[in-house]
């Protein structure tokens, strides 16, 4: 199969192209079996192509289908790879993919433009597939373009409600900007390595050794990686960009699910994982990585805190955890970077497949305010959500457990110029984790628990079908067993089999060892961190069960920081102010107004305008009396003669008269 | 022998008149006059500067000069009927239905 490996990817884009060219007359069912089908298989596929490689024992799989690109000595072709990164990614892409077009069947069941919708979730699968495949940055790029494309067209899927629509708008604006900066680092790399070919670029700078000017704190290599991690702040929703994707929860639930929490929004991590030998050469850039992405985690958990719609405090979760990722990445520790991705895809998707079930179960309800005392009518739903929640918030044995600890642990250790710009990294990301257990548990308990906040004769809150429960139920066992990859981390001698697998990637750039004293600060970090994340569940647990009243009165006491906090630091308003609205002025101003219709149709009209003056003047001389016209004629005649004879410039010929 | 500039002044002031009497005459068979007029003028100086130049090319250009004012007698001859018909007038002034 390994050898078929574009098999993986074409499935996806024949199953949108079917349902998108014949699916608007089919009826659901055959839809269904098309979308799913194509990603089932896509995943059987992924699977055995993966059986395969790991079996056949080789550090990494290449292979070159066919060239798309070539000019000159520079060559873009259509290359996949698999590595033990690749490996994670395909699985986590293909699988939670699947899993969230099942439970999309269901959820979207109703709902007008069905085909539509599969198609483009299918399209989307492709371009993910491409962007993780791919074996050279500009076929990445192909990929990285595609599913923001696909994200912009699922954001504004409902395009008749305006606040979508502008969504979508803005998530594909504000990507463009860090877009535009990963095509300058790729450039930047071209221009230094001559190719942008993973292995090429990579190698070259192992064997050969790197350039002195290449390396060093203000080299072309820090520009690059900074470059490409302005496009990663972009699509992975960092710290100054992160603004699109609260927005994008326009989107249908699964949408939200697939694209804005498990898949597309990793693609910032990987690329920067992927990338990982560059920025192991440009420490400045690592630690911006490492800074943006904690500020990103600390300051998204805090917006997280006080919203109330449900599917916006797991965006700002999203966030806050997409921070987290990038933070590992920035202290080296890029597996356990992509181990968070993973288990954050598994319980990120459960969080938003079952606030979707919620939604559905409320008819459309999205305000935690309106609901509460859930937990008995829907107990699959709160079961399961419970189950991400305690994943995300760090309790053993749950997955985020583990790959949040293996984060936390990294930035303690991490050394730049000394220890303390690790041990502010670490006391961070436990605050965040401390942010995060308090915002997940406030919304469960506002959720499903408490005094009932609805009205029962307007609601009939029932279960989901269980075309949608199924798939929570597995990724509720994911997001249980998905970190137990790390668990013996923690006995004595114990290994990390997930850094153990992707030892070939990530190599002898990760801190090595895990004995003795290291083991012992472990387990004490471990304490630690499920310390804090029990007290914020705690916290959560007796502000809003044991004493709601307090929560009013804490709003009351901190006011200024609440509304702050409940408009988002008022960053959207700053944008809109600084960029937006001088951008507005230009392009009116300016741009429509000076440029276009005074210039440009200026210039038109008045060359309309004169043409017509000139011939308003130049008619009366034609005044229909013949003797005027004979007139004319001798003058005419005397010009030509005059000219023939007393041409003043030289020359030999006039009107092709020889003098 | 009379000299060649003597030819050529009468041949410029019949050519002037020709030309005034264009511009300034009202009755349109005294315009068609005029422009025989200049034709002959030209005729004239034509024939004088072949006789100066001891060539023939002058004389062969007023022969053909006369044949094209036949035809054009002929033609402007017929139109200057066709007017005096519809319009019971000679006078240019008031042949002016191209005015706007």
């Amino acid at each position: 199969m390994l050898e078929y490996l574009w098999i993986v990817p074409l499935l996806p884009l024949l199953g949108s192209a079917v349902n998108g060219l014949f699916g608007a007359k089919w009826p659901n069912k055959i839809v269904n079996s098309v979308a799913i089908g194509s990603t089932g298989l896509s995943f059987l596929f992924a699977l055995e192509a993966v059986r395969e490689f790991v079996d056949s024992g080789q550090v990494l799989f290449h292979k070159e289908f066919f060239t798309w690109i070539a000019a000159g000595n520079f060559r873009a072709g259509f290359d996949l790879q698999m590595d033990q990164l690749t490996v994670v990614m395909v699985l986590v892409v293909t699988g939670v993919g699947w899993l969230i077009h099942i439970y999309a069947t269901g959820y979207m069941a109703h709902e007008v433009g069905y085909c539509r919708f599969f198609s483009y979730l299918n399209l989307f699968m492709f371009f993910m597939l491409i962007l993780v495949l791919a074996a050279n940055y500009v076929l990445l790029f192909v990929g990285w373009e595609g599913v923001g494309l696909s994200s912009y067209l699922l954001i504004g899927f409902y395009f008749l409600k305006k606040s979508a629509s502008d969504a979508g708008k803005k998530a594909f604006i504000v990507n463009r900007i860090g877009d535009f900066g990963f095509m300058l680092g790729m450039f930047l790399l071209f221009r230094a390595f001559q190719t942008l070919d993973f292995q090429a670029i990579f190698t070259s700078s192992t064997l050969q050794g790197w350039p002195v000017e290449l390396s060093g704190h203000l080299g072309t290599l820090t520009f690059a990686c900074l470059l490409i991690f302005m496009g990663a702040c972009g699509k992975s929703a960092q710290l100054p960009l992160y603004v699109w994707l609260p927005d994008a929860m326009e989107g249908p639930t699964p949408v939200s699910a697939l694209i804005h929490a498990a898949t597309m929004v990793t693609a910032g991590v990987y690329v920067v994982a992927r990338s990982h030998i560059l920025f192991a050469h440009a420490p400045t850039a690592m630690l911006v990585v490492a800074i943006v992405g904690c500020a990103t985690a600390f300051f998204a958990a805090t917006i997280g805190l006080v919203q109330t719609d449900i599917k916006k405090v797991l965006a700002y979760s999203t966030v806050s955890q997409l921070g987290y990722m990038f933070l590992a990445c920035g202290v080296g520790a890029f597996s356990a970077g992509i181990f968070h991705l993973m288990t954050h895809a598994f319980f990120k998707a459960l969080l938003f497949l079952a606030a979707g079930s919620v939604i559905h179960a409320m008819g459309g309800e999205q305000d935690v305010n309106r609901m509460g005392g859930l937990s008995k009518k829907i107990r699959w739903t709160y079961l399961t959500m419970l189950t991400a929640t305690l994943a995300i918030a760090g309790f053993p044995p749950f997955a985020g457990f583990f790959s949040k600890d293996s984060i936390l642990l990294s930035a303690f250790q991490s050394e730049y110029r000394g220890r303390n710009v690790g041990y502010a990294l670490y006391g961070l990301g436990l605050a965040t984790a401390l942010l995060t257990a308090f915002y997940m548990f406030r919304l469960i308990f506002l959720t499903f628990h408490g005094k009932q906040r609805y009205d029962e004769h307007h609601v009939h809150v029932h279960e989901s079908p269980n075309s949608m429960l199924a798939p929570l139920m597995i990724l509720a066992v994911l997001s249980v067993v998905g970190g137990w990859f790390a668990a013996p981390v923690f006995l004595p001698g114990g290994t990390d089999y997930f850094a153990k697998f992707l030892q070939p990637v990530f190599g002898g750039l990760e801190a090595a060892g895990t004995e003795g004293e290291v083991h012992s600060l472990e387990l004490w970090l471990a304490v630690i961190a499920f310390a804090i994340a029990l007290g914020g569940a705690m916290f959560a647990h007796w502000l809003y069960l044991e004493r709601p009243e307090k929560a009013d009165g804490l709003v009351k006491s901190l006011k200024p920081a609440y509304t702050t906090l409940l408009n988002k630091y008022y960053v959207d308003e700053m944008y809109a102010a600084v960029v937006v609205k001088p951008l507005l002025w230009i392009s009116t101003n300016v741009l429509w107004k000076a440029a276009d219709v005074a210039g440009i149709d200026g210039a038109v009209n008045g060359i309309a305008d004169g043409t017509t003056a000139i011939g308003d003047g130049v008619r009366h001389t034609q005044s229909g009396n013949t003797r005027s016209y004979a007139v004319w004629v001798v003058v005419g005649a005397v010009v030509v003669i005059a000219v023939i004879f007393f041409w003043p410039f030289g020359g030999k010929t006039v009107l092709g008269v020889v003098r | 022998m009379v000299p060649t500039n003597y030819y050529v002044i009468l041949s410029a002031i019949l050519f002037g008149l020709g030309v005034f009497a264009f511009i300034f005459k009202r009755n349109i068979i005294t315009i068609f006059m005029s422009i025989e007029l200049m034709l002959n003028a030209v005729n004239l100086a034509f024939v004088a500067f072949s006789q100066a130049l001891g060539k023939l090319d002058g004389q062969v250009f007023v022969l053909f000069v006369i044949v094209v004012a036949a035809a054009e007698a002929a033609v402007g001859l017929g139109i200057i009927i066709l007017i005096a018909r519809n319009r019971q007038t000679l006078n240019v002034e008031r042949v002016d239905l191209l005015k706007l």
